[in-house]
């Protein structure tokens, strides 16, 4: 196979369970310092030093914990089908581990999402919920992950329900463009996006600058909590292996 | 097909796929005839359709202004419902008696076959309740301007959920207790369906022009019968190898 390889060799080497564990193994502290600074300097810099909104005084501050995490229930999913696209093409164990490990993550950080969003909504317009579309599409994120962990659950083989999720997935990737140009097709309550790539947000730097630093936190977070149940799925599926044996037993 | 099929009708086979005698039209004929020689499962998810319709003015309010207001809503929910609850034996019966396995095994297009087994589903379970819907519209005292458009939205609407609802069926078709769990993974997919399809007979009622709720319903009509085959042929392989 003289094929020219495209990617370092480190990339190609995840594939294998027992490389992939001491990767993240090698990489785990350095994200969790990540995720402890930028944070807790988020968060700090966020409720004390970031400057109140003229219309709706400290009340928008959620928007520093729902934005992020609105943000990160989209990503995760994206990444959740990437994954399970690759397990189904090329057959990567790991892929298929990833993909799996994908979907409570996404769920909580979904439930995160919708939670912030109905607490910031109440005082903004008067109601915990409304059936806008941005919200919506939204719930259907969450209510598609459930539906991905209730048939990962349901089927007993790891390959069968690594492929069924895997394809479910995929059919629910239509949903993501639609949360994202919800607030751009629909008239929607809810405001249009915070971050774009092709414009300056429309706040000022005061106020976003903490907010970026939030989002990097939250995927920093979200690496952490990832790589953590990845290994722990590396560890239970490769139990029978011997480099898993030795580890345990020293 | 057996070993005696000389190569060269394999290799045309995608024109064999249009004849009368074609996969296609051989898996149609087929469904519609099983389902033909048991015609009391025909009837149950219309039956379903209607109880389900007959509910809301028991349970909720009979006065005719609230009834019409939430008709177009009600009369969509107990379509899809329907629908959901024919799904689980779409390949269930083909899968216990090892009659899945062969058409997986077969040269000819998975593709062809499927469709040719959505639309059977469709034929027997969506037109039905598309041609009943008027009745439910009368006893929900929905205005007759709201009628048409109620037809033609669960006539571009129904199929659509054959196809959604055939993914979940396919995904499950291997597991013992598929019921509530097809549910789960279809309902999310079904709710913009549900949203344009009872938009478009609010639209109707009120007197609004339907082009726009018809066309994004055909849109997604034409998204699910292009993508949607792709879909199931893959999760039939997967629930039929596992």
């Amino acid at each position: 196979m003289a094929e020219k390889k495209w990617l370092p060799r480190w990339f190609y080497q995840l594939a294998s369970p027992r490389w992939c564990y001491e990767f993240t193994g090698k990489l785990l502290p350095l994200f969790v310092i990540a995720a402890v600074l930028l944070l807790g300097i988020g968060t700090v810099w966020a409720l004390a030093f970031a400057p109140a909104d003229y219309q709706q005084g400290n009340s928008f501050r959620i928007i520093y914990i729902h934005v992020p995490s609105s943000i990160l229930a989209q990503s995760c999913y994206m990444l959740m089908a990437v994954a399970g696209a690759i397990g189904l093409i090329w057959k990567m164990k790991v892929a298929d581990m990833v993909a799996k490990c994908c979907a409570p993550i996404g769920a909580s950080i979904a439930v995160l999402s919708l939670a912030t969003g109905a607490i910031w909504g109440k005082p903004t317009w008067g109601s915990w919920w409304v059936w806008d579309a941005r919200l919506t599409s939204m719930l259907i994120l969450f209510f598609l992950y459930l539906g991905i962990i209730a048939l990962n659950s349901a089927i007993e083989s790891e390959r069968t329900a690594a492929q069924s999720t895997a394809v479910l997935a995929l059919v629910g990737l239509v949903n993501i463009p639609i949360i994202k140009y919800s607030v751009d097709w629909w008239n929607t309550l809810h405001q249009p996006a915070t971050f774009k790539l092709t414009e300056r947000p429309a706040m000022p730097a005061e106020m976003w600058v903490p907010l970026l630093v939030m989002v990097i936190g939250f995927y920093c977070f979200f690496a952490v909590a990832m790589m953590l149940r990845l290994r722990n799925e590396i560890i239970q599926r490769e139990r029978r292996s011997s480099w898993v044996r030795d580890m345990i037993t020293g | 097909m057996s070993d005696s099929v000389p190569k060269q009708s394999l290799a045309d086979s995608p024109a064999r796929v249009y004849k009368v005698d074609g996969p296609f039209w051989g898996a149609l004929k087929r469904d519609l005839l099983l389902s033909y020689r048991r015609k009391s499962d025909l009837v149950n998810p219309l039956i379903f359709f209607l109880m389900v319709a007959t509910l809301f003015p028991l349970g909720v309010s009979p006065d005719p202004t609230f009834l019409a207001d939430v008709a177009p809503g009600v009369v969509w929910v107990a379509a899809l419902l329907a629908t959901l609850l024919s799904m689980d034996s779409l390949f269930r019966s083909d899968f216990e008696d090892g009659t899945l396995e062969q058409i997986l095994l077969s040269p000819q297009p998975l593709y062809m076959v499927v469709l040719a087994k959505v639309l059977a589903h469709w034929m027997l379970t969506g037109l039905p309740l598309t041609i009943l819907a008027p009745v439910l519209g009368v006893m929900l005292f929905l205005p007759a301007d709201g009628m048409w458009g109620l037809v033609l939205s669960l006539l571009l609407g129904t199929p659509t959920l054959s196809l959604v609802g055939a993914i979940g069926a396919a995904l499950t078709v291997g597991l013992r207790k598929g019921g509530v769990l097809i549910s789960l993974l279809v309902l999310p997919l079904y709710i913009p369906l549900l949203i344009f399809g009872s938009a478009a007979v609010q639209g109707a009622v009120t007197g609004l022009p339907l082009g726009g709720y018809l066309a994004i319903l055909g849109a997604m009509l034409s998204l699910g019968l292009v993508m949607a085959p792709l879909a199931i042929g893959a999760a039939l392989r997967i629930s039929v190898s596992g």
